[in-house]
Order: C-alpha cells, then structure tokens, then sequence
C-alpha cells in the first residue's frame, strides 16, 4: 500500500518529466535531443498506466507487476537509446553516427541474448523474469556506456555545457540504480530499507535534466580544464 | 560476489559522477559576472574564498529559489561537505592538495553567490509581478 509520502513523490516524479519535455519544447531542442524527450513521454505514459492498474489492483498483485516489469523494461530500452543519441551527439562532427548505431543495435542484441540465457536455465516465468533481468543488464550496461561516454568527453575536450550536464546526470542515475539494484541482490531484506531510494532518484534525473535545457543553452561552453577533478 | 563487485563498482562511479557533475555547475557559473548588490553584500567581486561559502549560504536560504535551483545548490552544498571532509582528511598527509581543495572551495562560493544573484533577480521579478496585479 502507498502512503501519501510515495504518492507525492511520485507524481513529483511525473510533473518533473513533463516539465523537461516542456522545458526542452521552450528551448526548441526537442528535436535535437528527441530519444531523451521520447523517454520522458514513455515514462509519462508509464507512470499515468500504472496508476490506471494500480485504482483497479494492489501493488501485490499479479497485473501491477506484470505491467510495472514491463514498462520497466521497455523504459530502459528507451533510455538506452537515449543514451546513445547522446554519443551520436559527441560523435557528429567525425560523421560515425552509422557505427554508433550498428554498435548499439549489437550490444542491446547481445545483452538481450545474455539476459534470456541466464533465465532459461533458472526459471520457469521465462518471459516475466527475462524482462527484469533485462532491465538489470541494461541498467548495468547503460552505467559502464555512459562512463565510456564522459571518458571520450574529457578525451576529446568537449565543451558543450549541456551535454556534459545531460551526460554526468544520467551517470549518477545509472550508478545509483546499479548500486540499489545490486544491494537488493546481495541482500534481499535490504530491498525495503533501499527501496525508498528508487522514486527519489528517479526524480533526480528530471530535475537535472530541465535544469540543463532551461539552464543553459546549446552554444553555453564550459573551460575542459574545469571538468576533470584534478588539480592541473 | 558478482553483486558485490557491482555494487563497489556503481558506488565509485556514482561518487566520480556526482563530483564531476558539480564541478561543471560550477564552472557553467564560474563566467558569470556578479551584480554590484551581491558584490557588496558578499564581499565577493571577481574571487571568492572558500569561507565566504556559508555566509553566502545563509543569504541565499532567505531568497525564494525555483525548484531546480535548490536541487543545483544543494547538490554544491553536499559537494562543499565532501571537499572539506577530504580537506581535514589528507591535506595533512599531501599538503600540494589543500591549495587545490581551497580554490574548489572558493569557486563552491562564487557559485553560490551567483545563485544568490539569480535568486534576487527572481524575488524582483516576482514582486513586480504581484504590483502589476
């Protein structure tokens, strides 16, 4: 059962990823960063579903889950692809966009082909459990792709205050789930006292990432050296 | 293990990210120039030091502030702790690191004095707003 506290920051949640597509629309970079504001639409669209299920359901059973597994899983993807477009966007100028995408096409292959091989041998749900462990892979892969990401930002001296901005933020969203994700898994009793964490940082990311759109614009640049945390 | 080795791993990244994100804060903030009423209040004109951070502090939790700007200072603030933790912590053991953690700490209140600049700004901009109606 939510209380009004899970309720608050859940549509906190929700009003903050309406406010980035908002705030990207007022600052006419929809187009430009569409999968990111795609995303956000999805978790719009996830968000207003699952309280649809939960009015008629419980959090216990079966349709919630089934639904919030699913939509989990289909968000991460989309935020996979988001993520890559923002490679797409540090690469534009080297015109390696076709191999930045047949790369990414591979590896979402791979790690949906790794995902269904750990739950065939372990599981009779198979379907139910391969879009969980799905989402944990990506989630997983998703934080050591931005990491490769902000390395070629600090390699290839990017500047570009927003995208730097975009980039670390979702970093912190892809570590701090990864490190929620695997305490749950390392301890399963810990899932209720971490479990709290999830909606808050799922809040985090939005916030952010409006804050980078209405913030600054595409031409604010930062000093690279002021980006790497040591002293030069 | 597998889940061990994960969860160190995404702790690491996750404190890399966090403190890079707030270093490009503050540098995002670090060309902004400051309005002579900050100037004047802060005493803070083109440099700031790192013990200007909690007086500049105090002013800024008397503006009203929009909501992605509290999540940006608070994000600094948590950051300011870190550096003055890692401050009391090593600077004993490399002393070459304490004049680096003192100008972060500097450009920590140089950011939080041009929020306070913002800040004021909006507290105008509303106020004018209120007179018109």
């Amino acid at each position: 059962m939510l209380g009004p506290a899970d309720y608050f920051i859940w549509f906190l949640g929700t009003a903050l990823e309406v406010g980035v597509v908002l705030c990207s629309i007022y600052r006419k970079s929809f187009k430009r960063y569409f999968f990111l504001n795609l995303y956000m639409v999805l978790s719009v669209a996830a968000s207003v579903g699952r309280f649809l299920v939960l009015r008629h359901t419980s959090l216990d059973s079966l349709e919630y889950r089934y639904f919030y597994f699913f939509s989990d899983a289909l968000l991460t993807i989309a935020l996979y692809f988001g993520l890559i477009s923002l490679y797409s966007h540090l690469f534009e100028e080297l015109g390696v966009e076709k191999y930045v995408r047949l790369g990414a096409v591979l590896l979402l292959g791979g790690t949906a082909w790794f995902s269904y091989a750990v739950v065939s041998q372990s599981s009779a749900k198979i379907f139910t459990h391969f879009a969980y462990e799905l989402s944990q892979n990506l989630y997983f892969v998703g934080l050591i792709l931005t990491y490769l990401l902000w390395a070629f930002i600090l390699k290839l001296r990017e500047t570009r205050a927003r995208l730097v901005q975009i980039v670390l933020s979702l970093g912190i969203y892809f570590s701090a789930y990864a490190a929620t994700y695997a305490i749950s898994n390392l301890n399963p009793s810990l899932y209720s006292h971490v479990s709290f964490l999830m909606p808050i940082i799922g809040c985090a990311l939005p916030l952010a990432w409006a804050h980078a759109f209405i913030r600054l614009s595409e031409e604010t640049r930062l000093a690279p050296n002021n980006l790497v945390a040591v002293p030069r | 293990m597998m889940a061990a080795v994960i969860f160190l791993v995404s702790l690491i990244l996750l404190l890399q990210f966090f403190v890079s994100y707030c270093r490009s804060l503050v540098a995002a903030s670090a060309r902004e120039p400051l309005s002579t009423d900050v100037q004047k209040v802060t005493g803070i004109s083109a440099q700031a030091n790192g013990r200007d951070f909690v007086k500049v502090m105090q002013f800024l939790h008397l503006c009203p502030g929009r909501l992605e700007d509290r999540g940006e200072v608070r994000s600094v603030g948590v950051y300011f702790d870190l550096l003055n933790l890692l401050g009391g912590a090593i600077s004993k053991i490399i002393p070459a690191s304490s004049s680096w953690i003192e100008g972060e700490r500097g450009r920590c209140a140089y950011f939080a004095a041009v929020a306070l600049d913002r800040r004021i700004a909006f507290s105008r901009e509303l106020l004018a707003a209120q007179m018109e109606n």
